[in-house]
């Protein structure tokens, strides 16, 4: 398959007063055409400003990259011409109507203005935003700004599309829509897709491809399917109504699966295993034949979220202060 | 957000529409265009930024009038190009906070990703300055003609192509100072607020420098605006003179300076 993005090394410090923050650490990376690429990480992680990178917006402190076989550092208009961007800001200018700045951005692209109308009329239509049109910018609510920005991305049907946490601020259904919006780009276009999230389900969702970032370094880079097989098995969890009981259902566990991490607290046993599904009825016919007999069971599939937490030993949920900070900092601008 | 908002359907079936390479004119004209959008279509800031220079025309006039001892025709004469020029200076100066704005929310990144060169997006927006200080200037010379005020046509029309090209240089550097200091607000006012008041008081626009002290007089010649004024002055009174050269020129070199300051500092934008 041909190769749509390729970076070496890439690396990129931040120097503010004394402090050097390396925000991206030799990051090596490689997606072909048509793949479909979350980066997910934390707030910090280096996402934003892997992608900042990758769209010619920021210069590499060291190391290069490749975008649609061009440079980012010596031939940035050619990449710029060949990808589309939605970046975690607002792509329309609040002064200006809505309709109008879709329209010069789809003619920046070099579309004529009679194409970039019509384009402009149908991706609004489809992000239900015709009655917004005529509005301007500022009086939007978070959420249709949120979508007049995907339009702008996709005005001129790029076949490389940078998503920086599209579906920040948008309803639930809203999400469902931009999933859509990107798979149909991607089925239709055969596009390729790289976009960074904190939204574990939407990751799981839209990517075949999961490149785990954490301090500006790849922890992991797989399928969502084996990052959690290899990294968080199915979770088991068992109460009982003795601990004797309990204890003695985590021995048999231990002793039965070798693999699994077991933890038992008081009458509780977790047991978190690969294939652990498949397991649960031979162990419940191992305890029964033992006279014990668990009063709950629980299977939970793992998320990704136990994934990271196994890389990390953090959970992504506990950006939760640093994400509200973002959003103070959004509601002042 | 209502349920209207939502219709969760496709992309439409269009041919993918193919992005080409477009020329610099193209991409100037269409900043431009873009930038004189909202001004047109919320002509507000045209109108309020006559206001201060207004006040200037009608309060500072009489003062003129009464230490000179001329009469108001002959004051407004003299002080009405220098009004002009202050209201060129006022909104141009101001004009990269526009930029700042934009800087903040992201729609400037939003362009830096698209493929219009660095430099139409620097002069496309410096030449939109030209468009509400003709306005303005023309309010101003419509307020003042029923007191007195009696400029040449031919004069006038050259007056305000010097400064056009005046204002383009200065809005370019307006752009380049807010890209400089990104998204600091506080430098940007500071450094603005800092520079235009004495540039407009060393160029003679409130007063005449003659019989100044030297030490003000050299200031006044190596201020740029000082040429300017003194051309319209020149020009609106229909005198074709020397000071009317240097004050194009002066302009003319603002605007190069502007232009190549301002692309350079959007290049360097990220
Ligand atoms: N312009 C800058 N100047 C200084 N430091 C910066 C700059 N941009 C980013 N950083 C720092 O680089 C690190 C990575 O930031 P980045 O924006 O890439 O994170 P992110 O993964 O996108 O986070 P989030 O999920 O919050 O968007 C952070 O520590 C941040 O403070
Ligand atoms: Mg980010």
């Amino acid at each position: 398959m041909d190769t749509m993005i390729e970076t070496r090394g890439l690396t990129r410090e931040f120097h503010t007063g004394k402090k050097t923050v390396t925000a991206v650490k030799d990051l090596d990376l490689h997606i072909a055409q048509g793949e479909m690429v979350a980066l997910l990480g934390p707030n910090g992680a280096g996402k934003s400003t892997t992608l900042r990178m990758l769209t010619t917006l920021l210069a590499p402190t060291t190391g290069s990259a490749t975008v649609a076989g061009h440079d980012v550092v010596t031939d940035q208009r050619a990449v710029r011409r060949a990808i589309g961007y939605i970046g975690q800001g607002n792509s329309a200018a609040h002064a200006q109507r809505a309709i109008d700045e879709l329209v010069v951005s789809g003619q920046s692209y070099g579309l004529s203005r009679t194409q970039a109308r019509t384009r402009a009329a149908e991706l609004m239509e489809s992000l239900g935003l015709s009655e917004q049109a005529k509005q301007k910018v500022m009086t939007l609510s978070g959420g249709q700004r949120r979508r007049l920005d995907i339009a702008m991305g996709l005005i001129h049907a790029p076949g490389l599309l940078f998503l920086d946490e599209p579906s920040t601020g948008l309803d639930p259904q809203n999400r469902a829509n931009l999933q859509e919006h990107i798979l149909d780009l991607r089925h239709r276009h055969g596009a390729t897709v790289v976009l960074t999230t904190h939204y574990l389900d939407e990751a799981d969702a839209l990517a075949e491809r999961i490149v785990v970032v954490d301090n500006g370094r790849v922890v992991a880079d797989d399928t969502p399917a084996a990052l959690k097989a290899d990294h968080a098995g199915d979770r088991i969890a068992l109460t009982f109504s003795s601990p004797g009981d309990a204890s003695r259902a985590a021995e048999r566990a231990s002793a039965a699966h070798p693999a699994a991490q077991v933890t038992h607290t008081s009458r509780a046993v977790d047991i978190q295993v690969a294939g652990g599904s498949g397991i649960v009825a031979g162990l419940l016919g191992d305890y029964a034949q033992a006279g014990i007999t668990p009063s709950t069971v629980e299977v939970a599939r793992p998320t990704l979220d136990d994934v990271f937490l196994s890389l990390t030993g953090r959970s992504l949920r506990e950006g939760r202060t640093d994400t509200s900070i973002d959003t103070l900092e959004e509601v002042a601008a | 957000m209502s349920a209207v908002d939502t219709h969760p359907t496709r992309t439409p079936d269009a041919p993918a529409p193919v992005s080409r390479a477009t020329s610099p004119l193209h991409d100037t004209a269409l900043v431009f265009v873009r930038e004189l959008r909202p001004v047109v279509r919320d002509p507000f800031s045209v109108i309020f930024g006559i206001i201060q220079p207004l006040f200037f025309l009608g309060l500072f006039t009489p003062l003129l009038v009464a230490s000179s001892g001329q009469s108001t025709a002959d004051t407004l004469q003299w002080f009405v190009p220098g009004v002009i020029v202050m209201l060129a200076l006022f909104g141009t100066s101001t004009t990269g906070a526009n930029l700042q704005f934009e800087m903040q929310t992201g729609s400037h990144e939003r362009t830096l990703v698209s493929p219009l060169s660095r430099s139409s997006l620097m002069i496309g927006r410096a030449l939109k300055e030209i468009v509400p200080t003709i306005v303005q200037a023309l309010v101003i010379v419509g307020v003042a003609v029923p007191f007195g005020f009696r400029p040449d046509l031919a004069g006038l029309v050259v007056g305000l192509v010097v400064l056009s090209v005046f204002c383009v240089g200065l809005g370019a550097l307006s752009y380049a100072l807010a890209l400089a200091v990104k998204e600091n607000q506080w430098a940007f006012w500071g450094v603005q607020q800092t520079l235009l008041f004495p540039l407009m008081l060393l160029a003679g626009i409130l007063l005449p420098l003659q019989g100044a002290p030297g030490w003000l007089e050299a200031l006044s010649k190596v201020n740029p605006l000082t040429y300017v004024v003194d051309a319209e002055r020149a020009l609106i009174e229909g005198s074709w003179n020397g000071d009317a050269v240097a004050g194009a020129a002066a302009a003319a070199i603002t605007c190069v300076v502007g232009l190549v300051v301002g692309a350079r500092a959007m290049r360097a934008s990220s």
